[in-house]
């Protein structure tokens, strides 16, 4: 479980931070990084095979493949026997069936790959292409938000070691990772879908859920943000005062049922967004830092009026990523004109920002859209399948009812993952917050910020990146259980089916993908600790 | 003055020169406080300390002791095999139907579509999980902790065999091999799934028992047991594997969690326990559908999984700060 000690690193005592030089030393020690993921990949590869044969034998031996036709009362039964045994090839020994398997993907690297038939002769590529695909939608996405909110509890949580807040997030993280989630399936299902739909329908807050929420909320966040007595009084009336305030002006409005965010709306919270991220990475004080960020804010929205026609009226996928593309790069741009004298920083921070606002923009579009969506789709929040059957809409529609249909297994998969994230991070946070180069930071005299962000995080993020390379191929694994519940025609539907079918074809075509996705995001993880722990690059 | 405290976290009284450092402890956790407070200015071994520590994590003792209740209630309720237990009602039998089955004083977790006591159902699919899940994390434990211990202690070829032996293990995902396993063990009762399953997931206890003996057989005191010609085997069952004992205990507490929630779910997909043993998988699974109608067929059986998991990962929470206090003493 504990995973900090897979990698034995030599920690010296005396590491101070990070060095700015970085690439001067990647360029001259660049050979060496080459050599070593090399020789990483060779050896996954091996273990690679290794696990192959160990599947490929277990899955063939795990049961007979012919049990359903022996069964049978079917005239041409016989004939049928035979005709299984000569395409799954039951005749042969399992280091045939084996090579044949294998020489079927080692194909796949001069441009014909084979991955075998199923039991029923469908051809297992094609297969795995539309599972792999619909899988790694669903457990991107919930890795991503599960980093995000994972890492920052887990950070929060270390500050405010001992604090309310603290057991709090300590015993949901406790509790998150001892569900099963197959039941919570279930009860998300009940109380995340169809009692959302049927409020859906009216879309009013009754008050006092608006109090409770308003109470709720005033509570996080004094526990957060801490301070002196007063002060954590002042903070949750604030809170309470401005949730309740918009909710009640929600129900006014009809919001839910009919919402609408605006130009207005993506300028203002993407530029407090912006704000937040200077404050966070480079201080407020840095003004430089924080003129990049804002101006990142109006670029992007004057950019989103001047290609609004584009994007309102049936836009493709490709346009929007090219248009995601533009917007970082012009960002980073922008910072790194107002950059100055840390204009890594400055990029840093607008790089941020430009990806938040293009994020509020679609937001804005997502939005815009729900109520014509609603008109199409009384019941929006989907307990089975990735798509909606016979679904008509624009585009923005069609992203929302994917959005709708992905919602509550990622809510799932991510509050596990975020239980495992928060509760490593805070424990990785602190122990580097004791460590000597934190306590001379502080007694430099910097600023709590950049003790936290600069000197333990970034020290703490190594343990962390290895988590997180682990816990994604673990999603892949532990997807078929969410695929199963919620109906998803994904790589855990092609291994369950191809197991009780005793059929090691689209076994081995799941345990491929898994692997490589393993193999993958180890590799990915340890550039990340090169790229983090400068003392890995020798 | 941190470091000294903690530099033998999970030391035991094996080694002469760790009982010092116990003792040394105590002695400069009180020195920083101005009166030392009662009963501190007596020496412990590290032993009594880890014990001390644990008891006084409220979370860990509560769950021990919820854990316990559920196993007493669980193994007595309706009895183990022949002996029968203190609960009226048997899981076979097909009661007369009170209502539509929702729990009454009578029947307190209700009753099933049939008018079975699904409180003696509960029980039984507990007493199954229950099994399961210690027996695995006895099995995984055990030849983790070998498979560790061996790579970590002998290094050279016998390490990189067992280590790659492990990686080959861990790029299977977990949840996949224990249902080609489980399908395969399925006949074989509950016991014959415990094994397969033990023989899974034992990967990662491995890795960190290997990590822990590769700084400890460069100790000292394991040169002194070399110099004197003490034989590999005995060094590290009686001078390294002791000083790991923190990792061991704690790995294994949370490989029960680990189990119990492994098991439930592949009984959940139908790869682990077959009819006619049942355990809180396989009742959830049965009654899944029921959620609208008869709600309490699934929330006991994932209320009982709940509950135990949670303990168990209190519990290995707890033991986790008692060996190894270093992680909650960073504002002393």
């Amino acid at each position: 479980m504990d995973g900090s000690n897979f990698r034995p690193v030599s920690y010296s005592d005396t590491l101070i931070a990070f060095p700015s030089r970085r690439r001067a030393a990647s360029a001259s020690k660049g050979q060496p990084v080459l050599k070593f993921i090399l020789r990483r990949i060779g050896a996954s590869a091996l273990v690679l095979l290794g696990a192959s044969v160990l599947m490929f034998v277990l899955t063939i031996k795990s049961g007979d493949p012919l049990q359903d036709l022996n069964e049978s009362n079917d005239p041409n039964r016989d004939a049928l026997i035979a005709e299984r045994t000569e395409r799954m090839r039951l005749d042969d020994t399992w280091y045939e069936r084996y090579w044949d398997w294998l020489s079927g993907v080692g194909g796949c690297f001069t441009g014909s790959c084979d991955l075998g038939v199923t039991v029923n002769g469908i051809d297992v590529l094609n297969l795995t292409q539309q599972a792999a695909a619909s899988t790694l939608r669903l457990i991107t996405l919930s890795t991503l938000l599960a980093i995000v909110v994972g890492v920052a509890l887990g950070i929060l949580t270390a500050i405010r070691q001992y604090s309310g807040f603290d057991y709090t997030v300590t015993f949901s993280a406790f509790l998150f990772f001892s569900l099963p989630v197959f039941w919570a399936a279930t009860l998300l299902k009940e109380y995340a879908a169809i009692q959302y739909n049927n409020w859906i329908a009216v879309g009013q807050y009754a008050p006092w859920t608006i109090v409770i929420v308003g109470l709720l909320a005033g509570f996080l966040l004094q526990a957060v943000l801490g301070g002196s007595a007063r002060r954590r009084i002042v903070t949750a009336a604030t809170a309470f005062a401005f949730v309740t305030v918009v909710l009640f002006a929600f129900n006014a409005l009809d919001w839910w049922r009919d919402p609408m965010f605006g130009i207005g709306g993506v300028l203002v919270v993407s530029a407090a967004a912006g704000v937040l991220v200077t404050a966070l990475v480079a201080g407020l004080r840095n003004r430089r830092a924080l003129y990049a960020a804002l101006t990142t804010v109006v670029v992007g929205v004057i950019a989103y009026l001047v290609t609004a026609p584009l994007l309102v009226n049936e836009p493709s996928w490709l346009l929007l990523i090219g248009l995601f593309v533009i917007a970082v790069v012009v960002s980073v741009a922008v910072g790194a004109a107002w950059g100055g004298y840390a204009r890594k920083q400055s990029m840093l921070v607008s790089g941020i920002t430009g990806v938040i606002t293009s994020i509020m923009v679609v937001a804005d579009l997502l939005i815009a859209h729900w109520s014509s969506f609603l008109g199409l789709k009384s019941r929006p929040i989907s307990t089975i399948g990735s798509q909606t059957p016979n679904f008509n809409g624009e585009f923005w529609e069609r992203a929302l009812d994917m959005g709708t249909q992905i919602l509550l297994p990622t809510i799932l998969l991510t509050l596990v993952s975020v239980a495992t994230h928060s509760r490593y991070t805070r424990s990785s946070m602190l122990e580097t917050l004791n460590q000597d180069y934190v306590r001379t930071a502080r007694s430099k005299g910097l600023s709590e910020r950049e003790v936290i962000v600069k000197h333990a995080f970034r020290n703490a993020l190594i343990p962390i990146t290895t988590i997180v390379a682990f816990d994604f191929a673990a999603l892949i694994g532990g997807a078929i259980i969410t695929e199963q519940v919620f109906g998803w025609k994904g790589m855990g539907a092609l291994f369950q089916d191809g197991l009780r079918a005793v059929d090691p074809a689209p076994v081995m075509a799941f345990f491929l993908v898994t692997g490589i996705a393993a193999v993958l995001m180890n590799l990915l993880a340890d550039i990340a600790y090169a790229a983090l722990d400068p003392r890995i690059r020798r | 003055m941190s470091d000294i405290r903690n530099s033998n976290p999970d030391g035991q009284d094996f080694e002469p020169q760790i009982s010092a450092t116990g003792t040394d402890a105590v002695g400069l956790a009180a020195g920083g406080s101005a009166a030392p407070l009662p009963g501190e200015d007596k020496s412990y071994s590290q032993g009594q300390l880890v014990v001390r520590r644990f008891f006084r994590h409220r979370g860990a003792l509560s769950a021990m002791i919820v854990l316990g209740i559920v196993i007493v209630v669980a193994f007595t309720s309706i009895g183990v095999g022949p002996i029968p237990g203190w609960w009226p009602k048997d899981y076979t039998l097909q009661y007369d139907k009170i209502g539509d089955g929702a729990p009454t004083w009578e029947y307190p977790f209700g009753q099933d579509t049939g008018g079975k006591d699904y409180f003696a159902l509960v029980m039984r699919g507990t007493q199954f999980s229950l099994i399961i899940a210690f027996a695995v994390g006895i099995i995984s434990t055990l030849v983790g902790t070998l498979i560790g211990a061996l790579a970590g202690f002998y290094r050279g070829w016998v390490e990189s065999i067992l280590m790659r032996m492990t990686d080959v293990f861990i790029v299977i995902p977990l949840l996949a091999v224990a249902a080609v396993l489980g399908r395969m063990a399925g006949g074989n009762g509950i016991l014959g799934l415990a094994l397969v399953l033990g023989l899974v997931t034992w990967t990662s206890l491995a890795r960190l028992v290997r990590g822990e003996v590769l700084s400890l057989r460069e100790r000292d005191f394991v040169l002194a047991a070399q110099a004197v010609g003490t034989g590999a085997w005995r060094i590290i069952t009686r001078h390294v594997l002791p000083n790991a004992v923190g990792v061991i205990i704690v790995s294994a507490t949370l490989s029960i969690s680990t189990a119990i929630l492994l098991e439930t779910s592949l009984s959940f997909l139908g790869f682990g326990v077959q009819p006619p043993d049942t355990s809180l998988g396989t009742l959830i699974s049965e009654y899944q559908a029921a959620f609208t109608t008869r709600p309490w067929l699934f929330w006991w059986p994932g209320l009982m999984i709940l509950t135990i998991a949670l303990c168990v990962n209190f519990i290995g929470d707890g033991l986790r700060d008692a060996f190894d206090p270093r992680q909650n003493r960073s504002k002393d």
